[in-house]
């Protein structure tokens, strides 16, 4: 390990690796319930190159590798599980174009979402991109490269979906260039050729080492508004968000459950986000939107609630500041969910489950989903909080969130950046065929097996 | 340790390593190492591992623990009410066990030393403090409106001392009553408090508490906004009560009726947040008004500003001790840069430190000629109108 320290330490710069107990005690750990593993090293990369030699030298010495965004998954999906190096990508942050016309940002791996937000407000206004529920520390490259979801996905589906284009170093060392790119020097889309992104994507890290990505970019619209429709009864939300998105007004659709405070326990709120150029434009879209629950307002067993302006304002902060703070519910700095993609027709058995295991295992918790396209699909989310300081409450946190991947599975659907134990309930019912097929791919790409090892691995 | 029932429940969002408006990373020693291990949340992490004896206190986490600047971007930014007010007070906790211990980095041992042995962080005699007064005649306090408080930087540090000169000049050109201390001054003990020597920074400002009554002080000037914010805000509960000013909140009211030359040719300036008199104080507007009252300035503001200021690093005892270090990420070169994207040709300041570590990083980035960091006053003395 000595002398592939020294390697890298020629290639980033001794200030950029690390194999002190600090580092490896922080990098053995993201904030979720995964218990820790700790790496060998931690390395610091600043261009494409260096990650390029670093893979060379990793391939020499057979020592895992394991790229890091902002470390905020909370899946434990960036650990370094058999050992090895943390690659810790947010050095690399550029910026490196916004194509205005073509309205895509290419972008460096280690770019974080609130960068690219404060890039585009200040230098292009009338441009937007879709920005996760994460903290803005958040990086692009890993929300997109695990099929994440933002506040325009009702419109525009996952962020993977607003992928236009890979630069990836592989496992052996090669750079390869995926999408428009591969044959131009604009990253304008994935097709007309054949797809390779999908090596990449989903893969949780472990079949090479995305460096740069291109992602399409929206109008920014000068006017927003959000409106909260809420139920009580959960058969009905399938069919209220199906005549929701079917106006294809709104750009973003979540709804929500949360038993705290009381008056809000036991409510469905789904809150209608949508944006317009002028303000007569926003009303006719909260007009069409209205229209299409009309009926449940009419026969009074749902309804939008009235919110003033100050309520409205964090409902509109992209991303919401006010989400983090479901850590501190126990006091104890700590929160986990899972994310179940899944159809939407599912909403009420997934509520209903969800009720179950979290009052069951006396855990606090948060229900809901946020449309993914124009209802089809939904990412359901099971969030419980728990107390860092109190073992027993970070065990009963996991078995609530292992109890849950098991039902969504059962349920027919699929957890999301899936935890190692939902990875083995996912392969457990996966296709052998596309198992087989994923194992083969990876042994062509990555013949060492270096590639966050650990991870989609059957036993 | 005080504050460690909170360390767990630190998320690690990372909104702390933050601006407000997202534009870059915020946090000093973030900033500048870049491992996690150095952010506000990592430290955290780290603090709570040590004292669950699952880490060692090793040197580097003593650099670690020692490296907040004490800027003050995590409280503005973290979004968990309440927990957010004890981030700071928790680190300083965390420096104030390790000096308990015994157990701190060199560069600051030795800065604590020179204070306690000298009653200045340059470990200069105490009888040296008045040099910088040569050339311009000053009164000690005794009956005068305003005691002005020059703290060590701009007693011993060559560019603090020409910074207090111009000071000087422009508070007496503008009929402000003042008086010195003179050698009975010391260290305001900020730093020393930053730098978790709590009996150190009781000791320093109770013996210019003493000072200060035994005179009849009422009300004060400070060249430093780490003084006006530690005598403000840390001596009353030592039994210090006054009326603390930093002098930009002296200025700014009275330049607005001052005569300035209209000659000159204009020039655009971008001014310097100082940590202790915006994010501490909320002291975002006399720097300005300062600046506005002068004809032929043109105001313009970096990206990062008022709460989301970068600091320059020189907290925390930094500019004495150079824990963070000169290298390319460093707060001090990020900001010059910033300046400069900004389009000025001046980088103003309202602290000699700032000004010391902005400076500095001036000439290593090779910026000489491009940007040039200049206090308030001086900016203002340049465009008096000839009397």
């Amino acid at each position: 390990m000595k002398e592939l320290y020294r390697e890298l330490a020629t290639i980033v710069g001794p200030e950029y690796v690390s194999d002190q107990a600090e580092e490896r005690y922080i990098y053995s750990m993201d904030p979720g319930t995964m218990p820790p593993a700790a790496p060998d090293l931690v390395v610091m990369p600043n261009s494409t190159e260096e990650v390029r030699r670093i893979m060379q030298a990793a391939n020499r010495h057979r020592i895992p590798v394991v790229p890091l965004g902002a470390g905020l998954v909370l899946s434990g999906l960036s650990r370094a599980l058999h050992g090895g190096i943390i690659l810790d990508m947010k050095r690399m942050n550029r910026i490196l174009e916004i194509n205005e016309m073509s309205r895509y940002a290419l972008v460096e791996a280690g770019a974080s979402q609130g960068m690219l937000q404060a890039h585009l407000k200040k230098h292009h206004p009338g441009l937007k991109h879709s920005a996760p529920d994460a903290p803005p520390v958040a990086t692009i490259a890993g929300n997109v490269s695990i099929h994440g979801s933002g506040h325009i996905s009702h419109a525009h589906g996952f962020h993977s979906d607003m992928l236009n284009g890979l630069e990836v170093v592989l496992p052996t060392g090669e750079v390869v260039r995926i999408g428009s790119c591969a044959t131009s020097d604009y990253w304008f889309a994935r097709a007309p050729l054949p797809d390779l992104a999908g090596l990449f994507l989903g893969w949780a890290g472990t079949t090479g080492i995305i460096t740069k990505l291109a992602i399409k970019l929206y109008p920014n619209h000068r006017f927003n508004d959000v409106g909260v429709f809420v139920s009580e009864d959960p058969e009905l939300v399938p069919d209220i968000l199906h005549r929701m998105t079917g106006t294809q007004m709104a750009e973003d659709i979540t709804a929500w459950m949360t038993p705290k405070p009381d008056w809000a326990r036991g409510f469905l709120h789904c809150n209608i986000n949508y944006g317009a150029n002028t303000k007569d434009e926003l009303i006719w879209k909260r007009n069409l939107i209205r229209a299409s629950v009309k009926d449940y307002i009419d026969r009074k067993i749902a309804g939008f609630m009235p919110l003033p302006s100050a309520m409205k304002a964090p409902f509109l902060d992209v991303p919401g500041r006010i989400l983090t703070r479901f850590a501190d519910v126990r006091k104890g700095g700590g929160f986990e969910y899972v994310g179940a993609i899944m159809p939407v027709e599912l909403f009420p058995t997934a509520y209903h489950r969800g009720l179950e295991i979290a009052e069951q295992a006396a855990v606090s918790y948060s229900l809901g989903a946020r449309v993914i396209g124009i209802n089809h699909c939904m990412m359901f989310f099971y969030a419980y909080a728990f107390n860092r300081a109190d073992d027993a409450d970070v065990r009963r946190a996991q078995q609530a969130l292992e109890e849950t991947n098991r039902a969504v599975v059962d349920m027919g659907g699929i957890p999301w950046k899936a935890e190692l134990p939902a990875q083995k309930e996912i392969l457990r019912k996966m296709d052998p065929n596309m198992v087989a097929l994923m194992t083969r791919i990876r042994a062509v790409l990555d013949p060492n097996g270096i590639m966050n090892p650990g991870n989609w691995e059957v036993d | 340790m005080q504050y460690e029932e909170i360390l767990h429940r630190c998320f690690r969002c990372g909104y702390c390593k933050l601006p407000g408006n997202y534009v870059d990373f915020n946090c000093p020693p973030y900033q500048a190492f870049r491992f996690e291990t150095y952010s506000p949340g990592g430290r955290m992490w780290l603090l709570r591992a040590w004292l669950d004896n699952k880490i060692e206190l090793t040197d580097r986490l003593q650099e670690i623990i020692f490296s907040c600047v004490n800027c003050g971007n995590c409280m503005a930014h973290c979004t968990f009410p309440k927990f957010k007010d004890q981030l700071l007070p928790a680190f300083t906790a965390a420096k104030a066990e390790l000096v308990n211990a015994g157990r701190v980095p060199p560069v600051i041992r030795d800065c604590l030393t020179r204070l306690y042995q000298s009653g200045n962080a340059y470990g200069r005699s105490p009888k040296k403090r008045e040099q910088w007064t040569r050339g311009i005649e000053i009164e000690r306090f005794g009956n005068q409106d305003y005691l002005f408080f020059v703290g060590d930087v701009g007693a011993f540090d060559t560019r603090g001392q020409e910074i207090a000169r111009s000071v000087v000049r422009c508070l007496k050109a503008n009929g402000i009553s003042f008086g010195l201390l003179g050698a009975a001054e010391i260290s305001d003990g900020n730093e020393a408090g930053a730098m978790g020597e709590t009996e150190l920074f009781r000791h320093l400002a109770e013996k210019n508490i003493q000072t200060f009554n035994a005179l009849g002080v009422r009300q004060i000037i400070t060249l430093s906004p780490h003084g006006f914010h530690v005598i403000k805000n840390e001596y009353p509960r030592l039994g210090g009560n006054y009326q603390v000013f930093h002098y930009s909140q002296i200025l700014a009211p009275v330049l607005q009726k001052t005569a300035f030359r209209t000659d000159l040719p204009p020039v655009r300036v971008t001014y310097h947040d100082s940590c202790y008199l915006g994010r501490h104080n909320l002291e975002y507007g006399s720097a300005r008004k300062m600046l506005s009252a002068v004809p032929g300035l043109e105001l313009v503001e970096m990206e990062r500003n008022f709460q989301n200021a970068l600091c320059c690093g020189g907290g925390g005892g930094n500019v004495f001790t150079g824990i963070i270090g000169s290298g390319l990420d460093t707060a001090a070169r990020a900001r010059v840069r910033e300046a400069l994207a900004s389009g000025a040709q001046v980088l103003a300041v309202a602290c000699p430190q700032c000004a010391v570590m902005l400076a500095d990083a001036v000439k290593v980035e090779n910026l000489d000629g491009r940007l040039e960091v200049r206090e308030l006053s001086e900016i203002v003395n340049s465009r008096f109108e000839a009397k």
